[in-house]
């Protein structure tokens, strides 16, 4: 296991490297003058040259590669151009704001996806079956984006149930320690800020669900499908065990193991990918702080989000493959 | 194509009858048929029908200018003048949908086309040469897959600037894995039949073994795989057109719609409401059309 581990980790060294490269190649990729494009036709010359400087422009471009794997490495993505922020920060904190959507969301996505998915199985071609699976196609189909305008015109202003848009009201704070609100406002014993937090996650959390949602459902439909003509299902009825534990005891469990790969790629996917959502719903987190960059050209933020977040996606596939082994010893891992 | 026809009469020796007949048709005709009978997959082909009819007849449907409104009518609500309402601008929303089905179709097939043409070639090279060939492109691939497709799209935009062409280009790029990995697959297990083992034998060359025995036989999954990455290519580029990276205004292009009328939520709702309808029937139509599609071509994996 320890083995496999190591290994997997060596494998990530080449397409780490790769990530790296392409992330440092996208400045250079752009035609003309880095420096003259951030700063645009008016920049005077004296500007121009100090950027260049800054951004170590008129170093040979091996050399500047070479910098910046050693600044990568040592947790330095530099500085933002338009706030001069820290990048490691800024990305991190707004990466806390994904994180918490993300969870929330991929909790909906589980629990509504793998019941619809299990239901529909367990009655196929029942009316529940063939709804559900409608909703799915539907949901996979759906631009998010959409969805989401949808939801802030009928929740937001027409019902007036949530807010259509950030992370909380303006007049609440929060001490913040972790970043994750909702831990930090338990943490400060505000569950006023709690309840606010919440309502204000609702709507992007499930917009974002949608798409894993329908996913899982399918996935878990046609998985279960599958288990239940084995011929131990078979054995678990014949000896007369109540079809609730054949259900439970032994589908479920068996059925698993294709799910967990879609609920682990599809949190991946999600981490670093919710760019729609967030854009809709004005949420502070690191999908649209990326937008945001790219549209400033603020070239090093673009850099390290695409660092960050291909990281998170290489290692999230890492973890649910060694769920694998976890959830079926019979998988060897080589 | 032969070999299911063969196959079909040499297991029956007795005479044909009528209805023997019927059954044994080419693997083409025979997926049509099952086509035909799968209503969910009629259904999407209708879909998509109706999206060609409204791209090559936009002129002759649309009842008013899509790129021109009147001022005085603008935002007016779904009526006998304007079916579907006006934008902030006084333009018809039905007539701007209905040519923006053709600049969708131009998205999905151009950018499913160089996905395929790029992707295709990657997969036959890696999976018929294999060695450092495999490992070089597969490598490539997966620090491909090791971005969320928008972001990487968003990445390339950036890159080439903004533009309706670009977009089609960077939405093209990040669905090559997908391509490239299933051609591979497929041409990995063709590579091991015994037809292609007796055209080597017979002296045939790389090439030949390559566009008359591998890629033919790859075809079925290569058109499954079309048919639902022009779904899904329709919507990565309405995103990136939401976004404002994609087709720029006035193209009446429906992600770009949807960014336009987005601050008039409150006051025209319809002019975000049908844009983003006909985005998400045009996809729901290629998935299932592209589901269908597989389980007529391969009957086994329908459970």
């Amino acid at each position: 296991m320890v083995n496999y581990i190591l290994k997997r980790l060596l494998m990530l060294i080449p397409v780490l490297t790769g990530v790296s490269l392409l992330a440092f190649s996208i400045i250079h990729m752009i035609p003309g003058d880095p420096a003259r494009i951030i700063l645009g036709e008016r920049a005077n010359e004296a500007s121009i040259l100090a950027l260049q400087e800054k951004l170590g422009l008129n170093e040979p471009l091996y050399i500047q590669f070479f910098n910046f794997l050693k600044n990568v490495l040592s947790g330095d993505l530099g500085t933002s151009i338009i706030t001069n922020d820290k990048v490691t920060y800024e990305l991190l904190i707004s990466f806390a704001a994904t994180l918490e959507l993300t969870i929330v969301a991929m909790i909906i996505a589980v629990v509504v996806g793998i019941a619809a998915g299990t239901i529909a199985a367990v009655k196929q071609y029942s009316i529940f079956d063939n709804l559900s699976m409608v909703g799915a196609l539907v949901g996979v189909s759906m631009p998010i984006f959409w969805l989401g305008l949808l939801m802030i015109w009928a929740f937001a202003y027409k019902l007036g149930w949530f807010p259509p848009s950030g992370r909380l009201d303006v007049a609440i704070d929060v001490p913040r320690i972790t970043h994750l609100l909702l831990f930090d406002s338990l943490l400060a014993g505000n569950l006023n800020a709690f309840k606010n937090i919440l309502w204000h996650l609702f709507m992007p959390s499930f917009a974002l669900a949608t798409i894993p949602m329908a996913i899982i459902a399918r996935m878990t439909r046609s998985s279960m499908l599958e288990v239940m003509r084995q011929d131990y299902i078979r054995t678990a009825r014949a000896k007369g065990l109540p079809e609730n534990i054949v259900i439970f005891k032994h589908a479920i469990k068996n059925a698993f193991l294709p799910v967990i790969t879609v609920i682990g790629l599809q949190f991946g996917i999600l981490l670093g990918g919710a760019v729609m959502t967030e854009t809709v719903f004005s949420y502070p987190g690191l999908g649209r702080r990326l937008y945001l960059a790219i549209m400033a050209r603020d070239y090093p933020v673009v850099q390290g989000g695409i660092l960050l977040i291909s990281f998170c996606f290489v290692l999230v596939n890492l973890l649910v493959d060694l769920t694998y082994n976890y959830i079926d010893p019979r998988i060897k891992l080589e | 194509m032969k070999t299911i026809k063969d196959i079909n009469t040499g297991t029956t020796p007795q005479p044909l009858t009528d209805e023997k007949l019927e059954i044994a048709g080419g693997l083409w005709q025979d997926t049509f048929k099952r086509l035909k009978k799968n209503k969910i997959a009629v259904f999407g082909a209708i879909i998509i029908g109706i999206l060609f009819f409204c791209a090559i007849f936009a002129p002759f449907l649309a009842p008013h200018d899509p790129e021109n409104g009147l001022l005085k009518d603008r935002q007016q609500p779904p009526s006998e003048k304007y079916l579907l309402g006006t934008d902030s601008q006084g333009r018809d929303v039905l007539s701007r949908i209905i040519h923006g089905a053709g600049i969708s179709v131009q998205i999905g097939v151009i950018s499913v086309g160089i996905a395929l043409l790029i992707g295709t070639t990657l997969g036959v090279l890696s999976g018929y040469y294999g060695r450092w060939i495999d490992v070089g492109i597969m490598r490539l691939v997966d620090i491909m897959l090791a971005f969320p497709t928008i972001l990487l799209a968003l990445a390339i935009v950036t890159v080439l600037g903004p533009s309706l062409k670009n977009a089609m280009i960077a939405v093209g790029i990040v669905n090559i894995p997908r391509f490239a990995r299933i051609v591979r697959a497929s041409v990995l297990s063709v590579k091991e039949t015994e037809y292609v083992e007796a055209s080597k034998a017979i002296g045939c060359t790389d090439m030949q073994i390559i566009f008359r025995h591998v890629l033919p036989n790859c075809l079925a999954p290569i058109i499954v795989q079309a048919t639902l990455t022009i779904g899904t290519a329709i919507l990565e580029a309405a995103g990136l057109s939401f976004l404002g990276l994609g087709a720029q205004p006035p193209m009446p292009e429906w992600g770009a719609m949807l960014a336009d009328s987005r601050g008039y939520l409150r006051q025209a709702p319809w002019s975000v409401m049908y844009p983003g309808l006909a985005i998400m029937l045009t996809v729901l139509g290629f998935n299932l059309l592209g589901d269908g599609l597989r389980d007529a071509l391969d009957p086994r994996l329908k459970e």
